[in-house]
């Protein structure tokens, strides 16, 4: 994979956010996404997970600059997409789209949805209104639904078919790379496995790239090529998916990963719980920020951040066991 | 009532008045052991809150109605005068909630709200009041509890309400804790946490517990016995081991199989049955599952199958041909 040329090069890509501490005049920055790498190539799925508040969501949204960034670059089709005029970025907007995790909130309740469906094509100016529609009947037949929901409004649709039509708003543009924030999170599980499989057939069907965001590690590791872990901002490990689970690295992975309660009664594995809770961004520790909760924490650990570094072919991770 | 049972829910049917008419949201028969785990497991809509909500009587009494018995030491809860359900919620049987920063009142520090709930209960002094609290956020893992008294809820992360919430449950010793939801909005680490923090309790109190999930996953690591609805109905109870193992209904076996396993092949697609759960107004006629069930015959589209005992009564499932698609695999 690393001979191939990348579709999205994402580098260093910082976003802080400047907040008001309570009760004091200097004012904290917490680095969301603290200088984060990874490269996306084309027909793969990547995978980031994290616990809440890690920053997966907030990179998503930064790369789509839907929130403005603070640093770094990402690079599609050799040009930064951070350094683009607004018409230029308007014109990336076609090829790079987002699935949020809530398609209700992401509706509007009085415009139907035929009508919510061709609004972006209209938006870019593409064919006429007769054209638009078409398209957004054939969409609608790709995500499974049928040509009768084109007259219904979101109210009257089930989560698992709003889903469906967040899905088919992003794709009827047709993109290269969707990104995907906790696109199955609040969907029930036999909803949640239709809407991946759907995801799957679609990706293969039109040679999509997705960006998929998520906490549920087990839907992850379901969808993904490769997967990236979140830590307080930071890329923490990043290894194929097989590889991640066979051969998990940083300590944060380990314990991530056996923590996943499994819907299976033999050979459970020994579950590793965590002591302490997710440091405040706003004052993150010194050093490797895990290095609080690690069991195997050194006093190199406190002192100095580990670097990303390639232990094993395309297996990165950051800490310093590894050195 | 058989001597190993705290609570037994006879024929327990909730109605709720809506403009259609009254509808009927779930019809439940089930015990609970002493010191036993039980999970009630089923998708959105199933009814499994509402069952917990009806035990307390939780629920509006002008928009709902319910029949039948929930007996705990002989006494139907769902006959007493409102006064003596009070002195059951808490002292026999506690709840806890999905969202913990919604049933804590942001207003009051968390030490005065655990004293005021051990003094609404119990006759003790402020000073003992003070001790038990410590002591109950010390039992659910509080760090430091002596300074934590003074917090809000605001200060005090997800999975540390959560604790608090549990803290406040067991403050009378109930013989019986409802969690609902109660790990859905934790992140996995953290659920690990109130997973083993449930586990030791349930040991260290002998304290049953009956947990609603939506997650297959929480059920296999903390329960001893599973309750499935569908629709409102109990379609499938069985011990933990034997329903991962050998699911019955064609429904469990579906919900099972949707699950992105962790070791499972993640290149094949998953599993699913098509369409979604009807409405509560608009329930197929004979078995309730028939209009998505692979298996489904003409006698399962007519006829109303009954939650039978199979397997020495060790298990009951409400199908048809329980038996026949054990050997019949979805493949």
């Amino acid at each position: 994979m690393t001979n191939l040329k990348p579709l999205l090069q994402v580098k260093n890509v910082k976003k802080f956010y400047t907040v008001q501490k309570f009760g004091e005049f200097k004012k904290g920055v917490v680095k969301a996404v603290n200088d984060v790498s990874f490269n996306l190539y084309e027909g793969e799925t990547y995978g980031l997970v994290g616990e809440s508040g890690c920053g997966k969501s907030t990179l998503g949204k930064t790369l789509l600059q839907l929130e403005e960034p603070n640093g770094g670059e990402a690079i599609y089709k050799e040009k930064n997409l951070f350094k683009l005029t607004k018409k230029e970025l308007r014109e990336s907007r076609r090829e790079l789209q987002m699935v949020f995790q809530d398609p209700y909130s992401s509706l509007n309740p009085k415009i139907n949805i035929g009508k919510a469906l061709e609004e972006p094509l209209a938006i870019h100016s593409i064919g006429n209104a007769k054209e638009r529609t078409e398209k957004a009947m054939e969409v609608l037949k790709n995500v499974g639904l049928q040509p009768e929901h084109y007259f219904r409004l979101p109210h009257e649709l089930s989560g698992g078919q709003r889903q469906r039509i967040g899905l088919a708003r992003a794709l009827i543009l047709n993109p290269k790379i969707v990104i995907c924030d906790e696109p199955v999170s609040a969907l029930d599980v036999i909803i949640q496995s239709q809407i991946i499989n759907l995801m799957r057939k679609i990706q293969r069907d039109l040679n999509l790239t997705y960006l998929f965001i998520s906490h549920d590690i087990g839907v992850v590791r379901h969808i993904s090529d490769r997967i990236g872990v979140m830590y307080l901002g930071n890329l923490v490990e990043e290894a194929e998916t097989d590889e991640m689970f066979e051969n998990p690295l940083h300590p944060y992975t380990q314990v991530l990963l056996s923590a996943v309660p499994s819907a299976k009664i033999e050979n459970k594995k020994e579950r590793i719980v965590l002591n302490g809770e997710l440091p405040s961004p706003l004052n993150p520790p010194s050093g490797c920020k895990f290095h609080e909760r690690c069991p195997f924490a050194t006093a190199e650990c406190k002192k100095s951040e580990p670097f990303k570094k390639e232990v094993t072919q395309n297996h990165f991770v950051a800490c310093h066991l590894y050195n | 009532m058989d001597s190993t049972n705290l609570l037994e829910v006879k024929n327990l049917k909730t109605s709720f008045h809506t403009e259609e008419g009254n509808v009927s949201a779930i019809d439940v028969s089930f015990r609970i052991k002493k010191g036993e785990i039980l999970g009630i497991v089923g998708e959105s809509g199933c009814g499994k809150s509402v069952t917990a909500q009806s035990i307390l009587r939780l629920l509006d009494e002008k928009a709902v109605s319910y029949e039948g018995e929930v007996l705990l030491n002989d006494v139907n809860l769902l006959t007493l005068p409102k006064k003596k359900m009070q002195k059951i919620h808490g002292n026999e049987i506690s709840m806890v909630f999905q969202d913990p920063l919604s049933s804590l009142n942001p207003a009051y520090t968390i030490g005065n709200q655990i004293i005021e709930t051990i003094r609404a209960h119990k006759k003790v002094s402020k000073k003992d009041a003070i001790e038990k609290s410590i002591e109950l956020l010390r039992l659910v893992g509080i760090p430091a509890p002596e300074a934590r008294l003074d917090d809000y809820p605001h200060q005090l992360s997800g999975g540390m309400r959560q604790r608090v919430m549990i803290a406040m449950a067991l403050a009378c010793e109930p013989k019986l804790l409802i969690a609902d939801e109660p790990t859905t909005a934790l992140d996995v680490t953290i659920q690990a946490q109130i997973m083993e923090l449930f586990i030791d309790i349930n040991k260290k109190l002998d304290m049953s517990i009956m947990l609603i999930t939506h997650d297959l996953g929480v059920v296999a690591e903390v329960c001893d016995r599973v309750i499935v609805m569908y629709l409102g109905q109990i379609i499938e109870e069985a011990t933990v081991k034997e329903l991962f193992k050998n699911p019955k209904h064609p429904y469990t076996k579906a919900l099972i199989k949707s699950i992105p396993h962790l070791d499972g092949d993640r290149l094949k697609d998953l599993q699913v049955i098509d369409g979604t759960v009807p409405t509560l107004t608009n329930i197929p006629n004979g078995c309730r599952f028939s209009n998505r069930c692979e298996f489904a015959t003409h006698h399962c589209k007519t006829k109303v199958p009954q939650l039978v005992d199979i397997n020495n009564k060790t298990a009951k499932v409400r199908c048809w041909y329980a038996e026949e698609t054990v050997s019949m695999e979805v493949n």
